[in-house]
């Protein structure tokens, strides 16, 4: 009998042990989850969640403080992917979120005073330009988050949707009315 | 004899390849204006060498080719430059490219060409740069540079594949080509096995060429090491990875490229392209197109690069009941948006279609998993599958099927006893993937550059704050002395003393810079200088006066 209860105690010391021992030692740092939502995300850091950027929206994702349909950017297909991600239903956009066609920034360059308030407002450097200096905006950095629209004293930016090129048309969906069989000639 | 091997599936579509294989090579007549894109092949756009109103002469370089991939554009003839701007191109979208637009002369005036007899003797690196220079692309239709696919590979390049197939019902070219000018078309080849080091040439036509054949045959007899070979007539045979399974055997894998197997294919016409560049240093400013379908006259055509197809289509002689021009053939050609548009490098054949030639498509009834895709299909995918996941935007399922090993051929669309147009439906899929994946590229890098961005600001922030503290640490180092000295010094008298002391500084410095101009002043500015100096006096006296008025506070 106590040899028995010795034998299940030592035991259960051991394995106690070794998990104990797993924990720290495989110890994962940070919460993997707001990676796996994070590269969900569009990282337009535009912040149109209320959030300052796309990691801090995954983070209140991950902890359930936000909705999964904040986000104009990734569109509908992205709030599909964070459902699927996070095994949830699919939830419109609600209220004023309404996602706008991808645009990116342009700054007038003939009425840019050369400021630097757009600079530091772009949350990817995406705009070159020093202090009087005239700025311009990388395009094919820009994310079109709007952040530099704002700050601008001159209202020199405007927002310009990114046109159709051969470059990057799509082939569209085949639409074809399905004709039952016994209908068919 | 050699042993030919088989590739899964294939159709036999009706060829229709009699109607406009029966006359000649004509020559196109010079057209009122060329429309000339700057990106015909795959890679970077050529960058703009000319301005508008600039006189070219024929075979000018008009683009420079820009970046690794990438080949130059020239001037299909002599004339004026009357435009650079974005004009609607060859392209299924309908959308418009950079082009330059070339207003002919009718002189067809030559440039300096650079002939070169003795080849074998030009280094292989100035024989790739003059074949990207002469914008030497692969004319099959795939118009990859042709410079970039000359490398002797890591891996040895034991056979070099001339395709001379022509497996789509309709198209010509190549075969009316090979019949005209074999000995050019293997002079080339010569050139590529020389670029190559490969050690034979396997050219591969389909036996309903059998005037090709001869010709080909007759030719390849001057040469060693180059076998023509009459290869089966079945769609799609000319595809390239068919072609090297036939010919050789050889499988080219998902995946795998055919340089690492050690064979290297390219077009007929690639290589008398190639070989008119080197040989006499005419750049690709035409190329021969089949006008073809409900035309007069069907025929081929030699066209100027940038001729608009409408007047190519006037010279076959234009027919009542024309509804569309499709550029390439009947199975995996795409429907032209517009006629305006010029011939490009990739314009192989141009089909008039009509009502009786291509009746309207039958209705689409539900697939009924017969599974005849996929036993035509030559690539060996499950194409209902690929359907059904297309259908659902289920891509990833569909890039688990391997949809980008499907070569759009058009056999399971052929086959298909519901009229499902399949292929669409895997060009859909394949262009949202790669849509997705250039967003989330974009994306990528968006989120590495916001996050150095970050942890740019907060390394600025960090390195301040230890400057600063730095700096206070300095101070405190540099005046421990009246401190320690005077350990029961008020803070206030330290502050009078350091205000002391910077007066002082200021004072000796005022000592040390003497005045410039002091001497030869008349009576006048002596007096107003006095003045000044009085009222400075006085407001010292006032200040002095304050500072010592304050300890007593």
């Amino acid at each position: 009998m106590l040899s028995a209860l010795l034998a299940m105690g030592a035991i259960a010391i051991t394995l106690g042990a070794v998990l104990g021992f797993a924990a720290i030692r495989f110890r994962v740092e940070g919460n993997p989850l707001v990676d796996k939502i994070d590269a969900v995300l569009p990282q337009t850091q535009c912040g149109q969640c209320g959030y300052p950027g796309c990691k801090p929206y995954a983070t209140a994702i991950a902890e359930g403080t936000a909705d999964i349909n904040l986000c104009p950017p990734g569109g509908e297909e992205g709030i599909h992917k964070l459902a699927d991600l996070l095994g949830t239903e699919f939830k419109p956009f609600g209220g004023s979120t309404v996602p706008k066609p991808k645009s990116v920034a342009l700054i007038d360059e003939s009425t840019c005073i050369g400021c630097t308030l757009c600079i530091q407002a772009c949350p990817v450097d995406a705009i070159v330009g020093a202090a009087k200096q005239m700025h311009t905006v990388i395009a094919a950095e820009c994310t079109g988050c709007e952040l530099c629209v704002p700050p601008c004293p001159v209202d020199c930016i405007s927002m310009e949707p990114i046109a159709d090129t051969t470059g990057n048309w799509k082939w569209q969906y085949p639409v074809y009315a399905i004709m039952p069989s016994q209908t068919a000639p | 004899m050699r042993k030919l091997h088989t590739f899964h599936g294939g159709v036999h579509p009706a060829t229709c390849k009699t109607q406009s294989n029966g006359s000649p090579i004509a020559k196109a007549k010079l057209p009122s204006k060329l429309v000339i894109p700057l990106r015909q092949h795959v890679g970077h756009s050529a960058r703009t060498t000319v301005e508008v109103g600039e006189r070219v002469r024929k075979g000018q370089i008009i683009g420079q080719a820009d970046g690794h991939v990438s080949s130059a554009v020239h001037a299909s003839t002599s004339g004026t430059i009357s435009a650079i701007g974005m004009q609607p191109v060859a392209h299924p979208s309908g959308l418009p490219e950079p082009c330059i637009t070339l207003i002919p002369d009718g002189l067809d005036e030559w440039m300096e060409l650079e002939p070169c007899e003795d080849w074998k003797a030009v280094p292989h690196s100035e024989l790739r740069h003059r074949l990207r220079n002469a914008g030497v692309v692969g004319l099959g239709g795939a118009v990859f540079p042709s410079d970039m696919k000359l490398y002797a590979h890591k891996h040895k390049i034991k056979t070099l594949v001339l395709n001379g197939a022509e497996c789509e019902p309709y198209i010509t070219c190549d075969d009316l080509l090979m019949r005209e000018r074999a000995e050019e078309v293997l002079k080339g080849a010569e050139l590529m096995r020389e670029l190559l080091y490969a050690d034979e040439v396997l050219i591969g036509i389909e036996d309903n060429k059998p005037e090709a054949i001869a010709a080909m045959r007759d030719a390849a007899g001057k040469h060693s090491g180059m076998e023509v070979i009459a290869v089966p007539t079945i769609y799609p045979g000319g595809g390239a990875k068919q072609l090297i399974r036939v010919l050789t055997g050889i499988e080219v894998a998902a995946g795998v490229r055919s340089t690492d197997l050690g064979v290297q294919c390219f077009n007929v016409g690639t290589a008398y392209s190639a070989w008119r560049a080197i040989r006499f240093g005419e750049p690709l400013i035409s190329r021969i197109v089949t006008v073809t379908g409900n035309v007069e006259s069907p025929q081929n055509f030699e066209a100027l690069i940038g001729m608009p197809i409408a007047e190519l289509i006037a010279q076959a002689g234009n027919l009542p009941g024309t509804t569309g021009l499709i550029m390439g053939g009947p199975m995996m050609g795409v429907l032209l948006p517009s006629d305006k548009a010029g011939v490009v490098k990739a314009t192989n054949c141009i089909i008039a279609a009509s009502d009786a030639l291509f009746p309207p498509p039958r209705p689409v009834l539900p697939c009924i998993r017969c599974t005849r895709c996929a036993d035509a299909c030559p690539a060996e995918l499950q194409p209902q599958d690929l359907y059904w996941f297309a259908r659902a935007k289920n891509f990833t399922k569909a890039e688990e099927y391997h949809l980008f090993d499907c070569i759009e051929c058009g056999a399971c669309s052929y086959v298909c006893p519901s009229n499902i147009p399949l292929v669409q439906y895997y060009r859909f899929a394949k262009s949202e993937i790669w849509a997705q994946q250039a967003g989330q590229k974009a994306a990528d890098a968006a989120r590495e550059r916001h996050e150095f961005r970050e942890s740019r600001l907060e390394r600025d922030k960090r390195e301040k704050a230890e400057k600063l503290a730095a700096k206070e640490k300095a101070a405190a180092r540099s005046e421990p002395a009246p401190v320690s000295d005077k350990p029961d010094t008020k803070p206030q008298d330290e502050i009078a003393r350091k205000i002391q002391a910077a007066i002082d500084q200021a004072k000796a410095q005022a000592a040390e810079v003497k005045p410039k101009n002091t001497e030869q002043l008349t009576p006048q500015q002596m007096a107003e200088i006095a003045e000044i100096e009085a009222r400075r006096a006085r407001i010292r006296e006032i200040a002095q006066a304050s500072t010592d008025a304050q300890p007593r506070e």
